[in-house]
């Protein structure tokens, strides 16, 4: 099936971790009461607006603003103020997903006074999430929680004065949208298209085997300027790749600074 | 030992918990024996902030190595494992953890039903599938996976638990194969 998708979508999904996509295959075969596994297969073999759904659905989509607070705390304390002493600064979320982290870093920024020099670039392999990332909306029932994240970030505003909330949506201020740069790119096969001088990609690795990963930390070496910053997961690790000798770690959150 | 720690890289006991299953960890972890082999994931629902505090609280209790899951680690003998805060936890065919941060299963992440299910397909009869107290139902249905595969389950005596409904929930739709007190856990896991 794997190769199916391959072959005739070009969608590489057989350096994923196998117990993760099983996991998410057999849950889409149950959701869409498939009678039989073959049948799932034929349906992703032949209609191609299934297959859409089958992309997103055995992708994880999920996320959040300000996951992590004393990740964002250790943003603003330790690698913003380096950062901002450069004219100009790219920032990259690599597999953002519907761009709430790409919303809590542009709001980082704007505190920072460091906005108005800054481009995020946002992407993912999948279109349907980056329309979203590219509307700015978020359910209004987060916000308490994430507003919540954002003062345990170190934020002093009220977090409600960047959306304005209309029919159980919180639509994010334009201001920081028009900072984002949206496309889309796959870490699988696709490759460097910019420099950057920080590289965000929290909780995508774990769903690639070691090999694939390694080979993702490449991409994003290669596409860090020097003394560049790539941040990870909090369960994520440079440890198993070759380009851990290169990058040194700030402190106890998963941010490495590349040192050559 | 050399042979029994090669043996025993290919076992795998999952320990899972909710509400009340704390207590049960402080009592359970000083009576185990410090040279046990057999390597333990003990998969907690807990508040979803990152601390890791709670790993380093459960070390005071024993002295067999534990530590808090990262991903792709290898899954060593003589060793304890804490779920992160946050994630599911799944195991590969070559004895790594994989995390996922995917949508919460019974309300839950980490859910016991999604490694109970992911340990199962991976140990098959070689894996021993605890659960303790707790008041949702999350775990049953992992724990009936794990009977499929022809592993073993044992349910902490609901009698007990602070919160029965988990293990009782289990033992009245899974054949448990072992219902113990804290005490006869440890015995049990200790003659592993």
């Amino acid at each position: 099936m794997l190769n199916d998708l391959f072959d005739i979508h070009g969608y590489d999904f057989t350096s994923y971790s196998k117990a993760s996509l099983k996991r998410r295959i057999v849950r889409l075969y149950s959701l869409d009461k498939f009678p039989s596994f073959a049948e799932l297969r034929y349906r992703v073999k032949t209609d191609g607006n299934y297959l859409k759904r089958f992309v997103e659905e055995i992708t994880v989509n999920v996320t959040e603003m300000f996951r992590d607070p004393t990740f964002y705390q250790a943003l603003r304390t330790d690698v913003l103020p380096i950062l901002g002493t450069k004219p100009f600064i790219r920032i990259w979320h690599a597999g953002c997903s519907t761009g709430e982290e790409v919303y809590s870093m542009a709001i980082l920024l704007k505190e920072a006074g460091l906005l108005n020099k800054t481009l995020l670039y946002a992407t993912d392999l999948n279109p349907t999430v980056l329309e979203k990332v590219r509307k700015g909306i978020f359910p209004l029932t987060q916000m308490k929680q994430y507003s919540e994240s954002y003062i345990g970030s170190g934020g002093q505003k009220d977090f409600s004065s960047y959306y304005t909330a209309n029919y159980g949506q919180a639509k994010f201020d334009s201001e920081l949208s028009e900072k984002i740069i949206i496309s889309t790119h796959n870490l699988v096969s696709d490759s460097s298209f910019n420099e950057f001088d920080l590289i965000l990609c929290r909780n995508v690795l774990i769903y690639f085997d070691k090999e694939l990963q390694d080979r993702v930390l490449k991409l994003f070496d290669a596409s860090l300027g020097s003394l560049g910053y790539l941040a990870l997961g909090t369960k994520e690790t440079l440890k198993f790749s070759a380009v851990q000798n290169s990058y040194k770690q700030l402190n106890r959150e998963k941010i490495w600074r590349k040192i050559v | 030992m050399e042979e029994n720690r090669v043996a025993h890289h290919e076992k795998l006991i999952v320990i899972g918990g909710s509400a009340g299953s704390l207590a049960v960890l402080f009592k359970l972890l000083p009576k185990l024996r410090s040279d046990l082999s057999i390597p333990i994931l003990i998969v907690l629902h807990r508040r979803s902030s990152g601390d890791s505090s709670l790993a380093d609280l459960l070390a005071t209790k024993t002295d067999i190595p534990i530590t808090e899951v990262e991903d792709k680690d290898q899954i060593m003998p003589s060793h304890l494992y804490l779920a992160p805060s946050d994630y599911h936890v799944l195991i590969e065919k070559d004895f790594t953890f994989a995390l996922d941060y995917s949508e919460k299963v019974n309300f839950s992440r980490p859910s016991l039903d999604v490694t109970y299910e992911s340990a199962a397909d991976i140990y098959g009869e070689s894996v021993v599938g605890i659960i303790l107290s707790g008041a949702n139902e999350d775990g049953t249905k992992g724990i009936l996976e794990i009977k499929r595969n022809g592993g073993t389950i044992i349910a902490q005596d609901p009698q007990t638990a602070q919160m029965p409904v988990m293990p009782q929930n289990a033992i009245s739709q899974a054949k448990i194969d072992r219902i113990y007190s804290v005490t006869e856990m440890a015995d049990f896991i200790n003659g592993i």
